[in-house]
């Protein structure tokens, strides 16, 4: 639709700008005011330049967690894209049963983190939980708290089982919208499944793939409680992600500086990121429409 | 033939996200001791304690009327400002408003994390910490983006001809918007509501940060629980039962919607 050149539209926004201003750029600056301070403890802060900066560049702590984060980021989206795709492949394509699952697939993602993780405690704890049950009972030796494979094994299913869905329910949304010629004009050329799906249902769902690989790469980089619930970040070291390891500096320890200097960093790269991911989709959404 | 292996992939993978639901509601359903002592894949003696625990324990729901509270104060003030300002995006083109638009985004994708902090410290300061109100606020910051973004979605869909019809006869702005605009997106508004609703609803960091007693979320008892009185598994596994059935309830009221609403409006 082409739109209307009107700088008044502004007025329209200010509620917004208001509200996100107190809500956003205040609490913002104040990270950046303590990024490049320094105390002794009480209210007095002095000057100290980039020091927290160069400080957690530099630091073990750091890259260790950003190297667990973008691990699980990439497992998460090698694993929760292909199996998206594949379910939306498989969903009813209309009907009571394909209301059915739809219901039933968007449960997951209606329940409140903590409980995701409580589910997960439960279902996976070897006394009490069906999984570490059963896996005990055939004699596998499975242990999330101690063992760090298990705990990410653990971790990562949960996250698949969160929300895969998400991805499945955008990819089915997107199928939805290929017209049925396009189905019998393949069938007439006796196109293989394979090329059906590579070149009419891929190119389709591109649009809405983008938004699931930048939703779920968002939310990986930021998954804070499940991980907090189920593991507390354990054992050791082994899954503390970087917004728990940020939680941990600021609010357990009060390292207010580096924190901070981390809080930045850990925004620019996502920042950074979904810059990428929007600019392409914004490419691509006025290639569709011209 | 591929329409059974299809049944057969659904069933699958409907089960794995039903099992670890299914051992939730099978603990909220036991006593303590039987969790313990014995293992069955269903209750040996049926027994309604847990709810009975929380439903009747001010700790414990009071938990889930302050959640409540926060939730819907978040979703009206979210919907309020964000029509307005999806109405100018999808109708008008002004200086910045790619880059607003884009920064808006930017809001939804900062880590809850970051902000924790600073915004203890900003609500204490104004004396709001430990109030609904502050919640409410805080969750605007991923909130209000989302709002914006879906309900602008829904409202390219309107054609333009509508708005000028509507000045040519006459109507003033506010008049208009009300009687005419919002209701051709009232979809939109719902799902754009039921999402601030589901998104305040699930989140832990920031409503477990801000409150401390009289405004403490549901989901801030619970974990709090879980490390002051030990294992009491069933009374969790009940918790958690009531935490899913709001969003089970409503769900399917916008199960055709749901994957615009997560896609921020873009399908």
């Amino acid at each position: 639709m082409d739109k209307t050149q009107n700088n008044k539209a502004w007025f329209l926004i200010l509620p917004v700008l208001i509200l996100v201003a107190f809500s956003a750029v205040i609490p913002l600056m104040t990270v950046v005011n303590y990024s490049v301070n320094d105390t002794f403890g009480s209210n007095d802060f002095f000057w100290n330049g980039l020091g927290w900066f160069e400080e957690m560049i530099a630091s073990d702590r750091m890259h260790a967690a950003l190297g667990r984060q973008v691990l699980f980021s990439a497992i998460i989206l090698a694993i929760e894209v292909p199996l998206g795709i594949f379910v939306a492949l498989n969903m009813p394509k209309k009907g009571f049963w394909a209301s059915f699952c739809l219901v039933l697939m968007a449960l997951p993602l209606l329940i409140p983190f903590n409980v995701v993780g409580t589910i997960w405690q439960i279902f996976c704890r070897i006394d009490i939980g069906l999984l570490g049950h059963s896996l005990a009972a055939i004699g596998i030796d499975y242990n999330y708290t101690n063992d760090a494979l298990d705990a990410w094994i653990t971790i990562v299913v949960m996250d698949v089982w969160h929300w895969t869905s998400l991805v499945a329910l955008l990819c089915y949304a997107g199928l939805q919208s290929i017209p049925q010629a396009y189905y019998q004009a393949a069938k007439i050329d006796q196109a293989s499944r394979w090329s059906v799906f590579r070149y009419i249902e891929l190119p389709k769902m591109s649009g809405v793939l983008l938004i699931a690989v930048l939703l779920r790469f968002m939310d990986s980089f930021m998954i804070y409680t499940e991980p907090f619930v189920l593991t507390g970040g354990g054992p050791g070291n082994s899954t503390t992600f970087l917004s728990i390891d940020l939680v941990k500096m600021a609010v357990g320890q009060f390292d207010l500086g580096p924190a901070a200097a981390f809080s930045i960093m850990y925004f620019l790269v996502i920042l950074l990121v979904s810059w990428v991911f929007y600019t392409v989709m914004t490419t691509l959404d006025a290639q569709e429409t011209k | 033939m591929k329409n059974r292996a299809s049944v057969i992939t659904m069933t699958l993978y409907l089960l794995f996200l039903l099992i670890p639901i299914y051992w939730l509601v099978n603990m909220s359903l036991k006593t303590n001791t039987e969790i313990t002592s014995t293992f069955s894949i269903y209750p040996q003696t049926l027994t309604f304690a847990n709810y009975i625990t929380i439903l009747t324990d001010p700790s414990w729901y009071m938990g889930y009327v302050n959640s409540m509270i926060y939730v819907v104060m978040n979703t009206v003030i979210s919907i309020t400002v964000a029509l307005p300002a999806a109405y100018a995006f999808s109708r008008y083109s002004f200086m910045g408003d790619k880059h607003l638009f884009f920064w808006l985004l930017t809001n939804r994708m900062s880590p809850p994390a970051v902000f924790a902090l600073p915004f203890f410290q900003l609500y204490s300061s104004i004396g709001l910490f430990d109030t609904h109100i502050a919640v409410a606020l805080a969750h605007c910051l991923f909130n209000v983006p989302l709002a914006v973004w879906i309900l602008e979605g829904f409202m390219r869909g309107v054609p333009k001809e509508i708005d000028e019809t509507a000045y040519i006869d006459g109507y003033s702005f506010p008049r208009f918007f009300i009687r005419i605009f919002m209701p051709l997106v009232a979809s939109g508004i719902g799902v754009a509501a039921f999402f601030c609703f589901m998104f305040s609803w699930v989140e832990l960091l920031l409503s477990r940060t801000l409150t401390a007693v009289d405004a403490k979320s549901i989901a801030a008892t619970m974990t709090r629980t879980v490390s002051a009185s030990g294992m009491d598994w069933g009374v969790l596994a009940a918790a958690g039962v009531l935490t899913i059935i709001p969003g089970a309830l409503v769900i399917y009221f916008v199960r055709n919607y749901i994957a615009k609403g997560f896609a921020l409006g873009r399908v």
